[in-house]
């Protein structure tokens, strides 16, 4: 039995890939699971993957050519297996998809079209909630069995990689509409892809209904400046104890070396699990307060920036935290990322401090609520009893969406992070 | 560019064509001593003469059939029913003779006529009087029916109708004679077969004909103040329908809402939704609402006339109940 192999969608947002290099030969071996090719994502460089044993019969892309998703790139089949009708399908079907008004065809020429594979086989298990001893089957939308969409609908979600029983529909009996696919292609959460590399589980979050002076205030903020109403909370902490914790933890040896922005990651995380207001999505009709925190970091590579993210960073020790930020960090230079790894951040931070940036203003990372700017350590003078003294201070800026998140409701997540900045040992409790 | 009624359209178009081919006459009752029972033939006689503006005795068979025999000669007539309510009585000689001449002569005899009068209703002129026809016409192969909404599209539309080698069914509105609308004083023609995009938006298409067309923008201007903005497809022509007008309206917007003046059994609607379910399927957000008369003989009582046919408050709820606002 043939195995066709198709361009996957390796990203959520992928429409097209670009097929670096094939690993493998026509005529070798390969097993399900076995990586055959690399291709190039509109992120990453993600390993295609073989979905059948058999011999790579065929190879029906070039190195260095893109093809779109869904598109059937090569063949894997038994040594004598007659396999022509797949390849002269899959000429056929590819010049029919260049003709701008081809439409979807349906069929075995072109395979319903390819939502994001599984993780490898090779992947360690999906990381959960210590607490999650519940089965991890992914939560329906409340749909029961059979899910009601309509056309556009099914299209959009096909279209976009979506599993439509993640999706809560809005419409007449719970029919899922345009509007909710929008609604969740606007979320990039592991629960709204079929990637179940981290299945919701129910009680991970909680939708809060808008009332009705949130959603007035949404909407003349809006109007007032552009679709996130943003304002900004600028803080200085003092960094004084942070400094010595971590040139005490260095004298211990390397292996405990931590950098201040692990520190500020670990605390920032230990905040937010206490502020679910900021640890948030905003999903237009309501407000997804998420009870895990994942916390995405800005990084800069060549090719732009990218926010990795430590999954329940608030769960995990200043160590770990270190750890994963310097490999996510590196691999996000080497354009390594798996989609799973940028994706579903509840929180994000920003650090310019090592441009020698002292304070600015980040874009929230829609539909987050909030995002924290950290600017560069630096020595202030302040006044002490009747002299002055020199102290290590930060200074950080939240960005809010005031459709969300309040003034006050900022400062005291600010408040809190004050204190377990300024108080570090906090962190260890 | 001048402003003039629909009924002066009509009447532009009329002299215009009968100048520019002396084959072309108009028959029917009242058109020319009485200058026509709407006075859409005023001073036609004066001009063209008894021979070419023909008074005709109260006979609709019969003179539907003198009009197809004309034009099995060469002729090219124009044929006036005072109403298409009267014209049932000569509609053997529409659907049996002129729509079927062409294919049972093999070719032979083309039947160059237009068959021509007010249609759907007024006020209170009761159920006999006030019947939306363009859905029994449409329904036959061999003619060609056409609903212009405004003067505009009236004359261009008659014109091409007059110049077309079929038999063209032209189904006007009483109550749009006294509309006025910008005609542009040189000569045009519109292609029978084409809508027009009377109306842009995104959210939504009201896909309608004949005198809807006008309701369907009054609907629109009050959607607009809620900042609903739709697509206001006029099809201008029945039959042929243009089915990529309404595909590339419905695409762009994933809702439709068919505004038909007649009844909702077997009507236009029908047809337009089935185009849209076949052609937009995969575009489709919300299930097609129709709107139309109400499935009764037309009442004669004012408040109930009111509540049987189309109006702005059902065109509006209907678009909300699409887009799933209400």
């Amino acid at each position: 039995m043939a195995t066709k192999v198709f361009m996957e969608a390796l990203s959520p947002t992928m429409e097209e890939g670009r097929l670096v290099k094939w690993l493998k030969n026509e005529g070798d071996a390969v097993k399900t699971g076995e990586p055959i090719a690399e291709v190039e994502t509109d992120k990453a460089i993600m390993e295609l993957v073989a979905r059948g044993d058999g011999i790579l019969r065929k190879r029906l892309v070039n190195e260095g050519d893109s093809r779109p998703v869904g598109d059937l790139v090569g063949v894997i089949a038994g040594a004598d297996e007659n396999i022509d009708a797949l390849v002269a399908g899959a000429a056929s079907a590819s010049a029919k998809a260049s003709e701008p008004t081809a439409k979807p065809q349906p069929g075995a020429q072109t395979p319903t079209p390819v939502a994001a594979p599984p993780a490898a086989p090779s992947a360690p298990p999906p990381v959960r909630a210590p607490a999650a001893a519940a089965p991890p089957a992914p939560v329906a939308g409340g749909n029961g069995g059979q899910v009601r969409s309509s056309p556009l609908a099914r299209r959009l979600a096909s279209d976009r990689g979506l599993d439509l029983t993640q999706v809560q529909g809005t419409g007449p009996g719970g029919r899922i509409i345009k509007r909710d696919i929008e609604s969740v292609a606007a979320v990039p959460a592991a629960a709204a892809r079929i990637v179940p590399a981290r299945p919701t589980i129910a009680g991970d979050f909680e939708d809060v209904a808008l009332t009705q002076i949130r959603k007035t205030i949404a909407k003349r903020l809006s109007e007032s400046i552009g679709p996130i109403p943003t304002f900004y909370l600028t803080a200085e902490f003092d960094l004084e104890r942070v400094t010595e914790m971590r040139a005490a933890m260095l004298e211990l040896g390397d292996e405990y070396k931590v950098s201040i922005n692990d520190i500020l990651m670990k605390a920032v995380a230990t905040a937010l699990a206490e502020h679910p207001e900021v640890n948030a999505h905003w999903l237009g009709d309501r407000i997804r307060m998420h009870r895990r925190v994942h916390l995405g970091m800005a990084v800069a590579t060549a090719d732009g920036l990218i926010v990795p993210v430590i999954f329940d960073a608030d769960q995990k020790r200043m160590s770990e935290i270190s750890r994963e930020a310097r490999e996510l960090a590196k691999r996000a230079r080497e354009r390594k990322l798996k989609p799973e790894e940028y994706t579903g951040s509840t929180f994000s931070i920003s650090n310019l401090g090592m441009f020698g940036i002292d304070q600015f203003t980040a874009i929230i990372n829609p539909p987050e609520v909030a995002i924290l700017a950290i600017g560069a350590a630096h020595d202030v003078v302040v006044p002490q009893d009747d002299g002055f003294v020199s102290r290590k201070r930060v200074r950080v800026t939240m960005s809010c969406d005031h459709r969300a998140v309040d003034g006050a409701v900022g400062a005291a997540f600010l408040q809190t992070l004050r204190r377990l900045v300024e108080n570090p040992l906090m962190l260890v409790y | 560019m001048p402003v003039i009624t629909y009924r002066d359209a009509l009447n532009q178009a009329l002299s215009e064509e009968m100048h520019r081919d002396d084959r072309v006459f108009l028959m029917g009752e009242e058109v020319a001593v009485y200058q026509g029972a709407y006075k859409v033939s005023k001073g036609l006689l004066q001009e063209f003469g008894e021979m070419r503006v023909v008074d005709t005795p109260i006979t609709e068979l019969g003179f539907a059939g003198v009009g197809v025999g004309a034009a099995m000669v060469g002729l090219r007539p124009i044929i006036e029913f005072m109403t298409w309510n009267f014209a049932v009585l000569a509609l053997d000689q529409v659907l049996n003779s002129a729509a079927k001449l062409l294919y049972m002569s093999g070719g032979q005899f083309n039947i160059p006529i237009v068959f021509r009068g007010p249609n759907g209703a007024a006020l209170q002129l009761s159920a006999q009087h006030s019947q939306a026809f363009e859905s029994w016409l449409a329904y036959v192969p061999g003619i060609k029916v056409v609903t212009p909404g405004t003067p505009y599209d009236a004359k261009g539309l008659l014109k091409s109708a007059i110049r077309d080698d079929n038999p063209v069914c032209f189904l006007e509105g009483e109550m749009l004679y006294n509309t006025k609308g910008e005609v542009p004083e040189e000569e045009y023609l519109i292609p029978l077969g084409k809508a027009d995009l009377k109306r842009e938006g995104e959210h939504c298409s009201i896909i309608t004909n004949g005198k809807m067309a006008l309701l369907a923008m009054q609907a629109a201007d009050q959607l607009a103040k809620d900042g609903i903005n739709v697509d206001v497809v006029d099809l201008r022509t029945v039959r042929p329908m243009d089915v990529d007008a309404i595909k590339t309206s419905v695409e762009k917007t994933n809702r439709a809402v068919v505004l038909e003046e007649g009844w909702e059994i077997c009507g236009i609607g029908t047809q337009v939704v089935d185009y849209i379910q076949r052609e937009c399927f995969d575009h489709l957000d919300a299930p097609v609402i129709r709107i139309h008369q109400a499935d009764v003989p037309m009442p004669y009582a004012k408040n109930l006339e009111r509540a049987a046919k189309p109006d702005i408050p059902k065109t509006i709820a209907a678009v909300r109940k699409v887009m799933y606002l209400d």
